[in-house]
């Protein structure tokens, strides 16, 4: 009983109602609450500042100009509103960086998740992780005075602003985003499919792909949807190492813009508020958006489709 | 079926696979090694250009027109200051996200809004937040081409890594934590700031330094708000001698930063000016590098220690 002397007794007052704790409880919730609408607002107000600026674009140039003409010259006094030539500079360079990233970073997925010993996984993991935290300005300067010059040894004829080069390092930067969550994805692969198919007889490489890649399909998905989002998106690299002069072309040997190196190019110079070369960003801008928004959409679609759940 | 009884047959099939196993081991290597060479490639290449020009000098010296006496030190002042409004704006505002989504949210639609809108935001291209800032913050505010508009930019942009670092480790914390603080008659704020914060905050803080890490090596939405490239002066002193000590006039101050600084000397012809873009480039990586293994270190020690 000795212990009971040790327990106070609290008046009853104090356990009961307090008017100012509940308050301070209210005002606590109300703020969280603020701040996770808050990333509602911000895409609201994404959407809401490029799409009021394009219209104001829109109501000088048409839709159908803006998707068909095959020049961008909006600052010439001849001037032209084509998206074209910049949507194939982004296609081209992120095509061949996604070349690179995918296979890659797939390869060494597969590889870090299903055949690599803990140790050399324990070490691999955090240098990609690291590799990912690359500022792109610097990859920017490694492709144009690096990558270039090595190119132009086995292509002569290769100039010093071209798609190749930025594709091709855009892809190595892209490499840790898909590796990551590819590993991601086939780690969350429970472990007995693996050894029903081990128990079958199949090897690793095997059970790799016929197994555990199936089954991870829905991550995997949104790791390559994510790569194709940066890729598309991806502006310092191109932006340094692309030049800058729009041009339509298919060919990566050439110099072009992406659609991301034209609002650089813009934003660079001095342009006034509210003239027609400052709503062009906002177009672009909306272009942007909208390709990787449907990216998005797509991943979204597949991951829900093919989600296996265990 | 084929008879079992041919074990030869059986044997030959099992090593044909088995040779694919190797060969995959190989090329899996082989394309971790191509990851690893290139950075090698990356660094050694602007240690080797970069390495002579870093003193000192380099590091108290504004930008030039002679590359051999131009520095940085505008650049790394800015980077400070905008670093600083980034992380003021978006560590609450994160981890507050954060916790609502993870302990209060009620299970409804505007809920479900909330989280899909998160990750899709963490997928937007950072330039356009650099063109939502120029609308928003640059003209519409009349923040103008400040620090205060840069930093505000990049929280933006670091928001959904906050958020995400905060909701995992808030989730990794048991539910038994929670019951016996509600069993003590605490509040939610009470449980939430006694306990689930301080148990996730190695978790949160591993967040926010790769957020901040990312923030600065940003570049695009910097140059998208109009940052100046050539910036021969400090923005007013955030110290002053006279009361009330503390000014915010650097707030409204142009401003460049150091991707900024190296992204103008990397797109001169002149080769001097590159060999600065080396030096500065070594300097971004080596912070980024720093910050991103700090991160690393906090979490691998986290796993290790904490066992509920």
């Amino acid at each position: 009983m000795a212990e009971e002397s040790h327990i106070k007794i609290v008046p009853a007052g104090k356990l009961g109602y307090s008017f100012r704790r509940h308050l301070r409880e209210r005002f606590i919730e109300t703020f969280l609450f603020m701040s996770a609408v808050l990333s509602v607002a911000i895409m609201l107000a994404i959407i809401m500042m490029l799409v009021k600026e394009s219209f104001i674009f829109f109501q000088h140039v048409s839709i159908w100009d803006f998707l068909t003409d095959t020049q961008w010259t909006p600052l010439f006094d001849d001037a032209h509103y084509g998206i074209l030539p910049l949507v194939s500079g982004t296609v081209v360079s992120s095509l061949i960086a996604l070349l690179v990233a995918l296979p890659l970073g797939t390869i060494i997925a597969i590889y870090l998740s299903e055949f690599a010993p803990f140790t050399v996984r324990e070490v691999a993991k955090p240098f990609l992780e690291l590799l990912g935290g690359v500022p792109t300005v610097v990859y920017g300067y490694f492709a144009l005075l690096f990558v270039t010059p090595l190119l132009q040894a086995i292509f002569p004829e290769l100039p010093g602003f071209n798609l190749l080069s930025a594709g091709l390092v855009m892809g190595i930067m892209i490499i840790p985003y898909v590796s990551s969550m590819t590993e991601d994805a086939m780690r969350a692969v429970p472990m007995n499919l693996r050894e029903g198919s081990y128990a079958m007889g199949a090897t690793r490489f095997q059970t790799a792909i016929r197994v555990v890649m199936p089954a991870a399909f829905s991550g995997i998905a949104a790791a390559y949807i994510l790569g194709i989002s940066r890729a598309v998106g991806e502006t310092m690299v191109v932006a340094i190492a692309a030049g800058m002069q729009p041009n339509l072309t298919w060919n990566p040997m050439e110099p072009a813009a992406t659609i991301t190196a034209y609002i650089v190019q813009v934003s660079l110079g001095d342009l006034p508020h509210g003239s027609i070369g400052y709503q062009t960003i906002f177009a672009a801008g909306l272009t942007l958006l909208l390709i990787t928004l449907v990216f998005n959409i797509i991943g979204h679609v597949l991951r829900k489709r093919y989600r296996e759940i265990y | 079926m084929k008879s079992v009884n041919n074990l030869e047959e059986i044997r030959r099939i099992i090593s044909l696979h088995k040779r694919w196993d190797l060969l995959f081991m190989i090329a899996g290597i082989f394309a971790l090694m191509i990851a690893v060479l290139t950075f090698m490639a990356l660094f050694a290449h602007m240690l080797i250009d970069g390495m002579p020009r870093l003193s000192w000098d380099f590091f108290t010296s504004f930008p030039s027109r002679r590359p051999e006496s131009a520095g940085i030190f505008s650049a790394w002042v800015g980077t400070t200051l905008v670093m600083l409004v980034t992380a003021v704006a978006a560590v609450p505002l994160g981890i507050g996200s954060g916790v609502y989504l993870e302990e209060y949210a009620p299970r409804n639609l505007l809920t479900e809004i909330i989280e899909i809108n998160v990750t899709n935001l963490a997928g937007v291209p950072s330039i356009i937040y650099g063109l939502l800032a120029l609308g928003l913050f640059v003209y519409q505010l009349g923040f103008g081409q400040s620090i205060l508009a840069a930093g505000l930019a990049l929280a933006l942009l670091i928001l959904p890594v906050v958020i995400v670092a905060t909701r995992e480790a808030i989730r990794s914390i048991p539910v038994t934590i929670r019951e016996g603080a509600y069993a003590l008659g605490a509040t939610k704020w009470q449980t939430v700031s006694d306990h689930l914060l301080p148990y996730s905050s190695a978790g949160i803080l591993t967040g926010i330094i790769i957020g901040l890490a990312r923030a600065i090596g940003e570049t695009a939405p910097i140059i998208t708000i109009g940052a100046l490239t050539f910036i021969a002066f400090l923005p007013p002193s955030p110290i002053k001698n006279e009361f009330p000590y503390v000014s915010i006039e650097w707030l409204t101050a142009p401003f460049t930063v150091m991707p900024i600084q190296m992204f103008n000397w990397v797109s001169r012809p002149e080769e001097a000016f590159q060999l600065n873009a080396a030096a500065a480039g070594l300097v971004l990586v080596v912070m980024t590098l720093a910050m991103n293994g700090l991160a690393i270190y906090l979490r691998y020690r986290m796993r290790k220690n904490i066992k509920w």
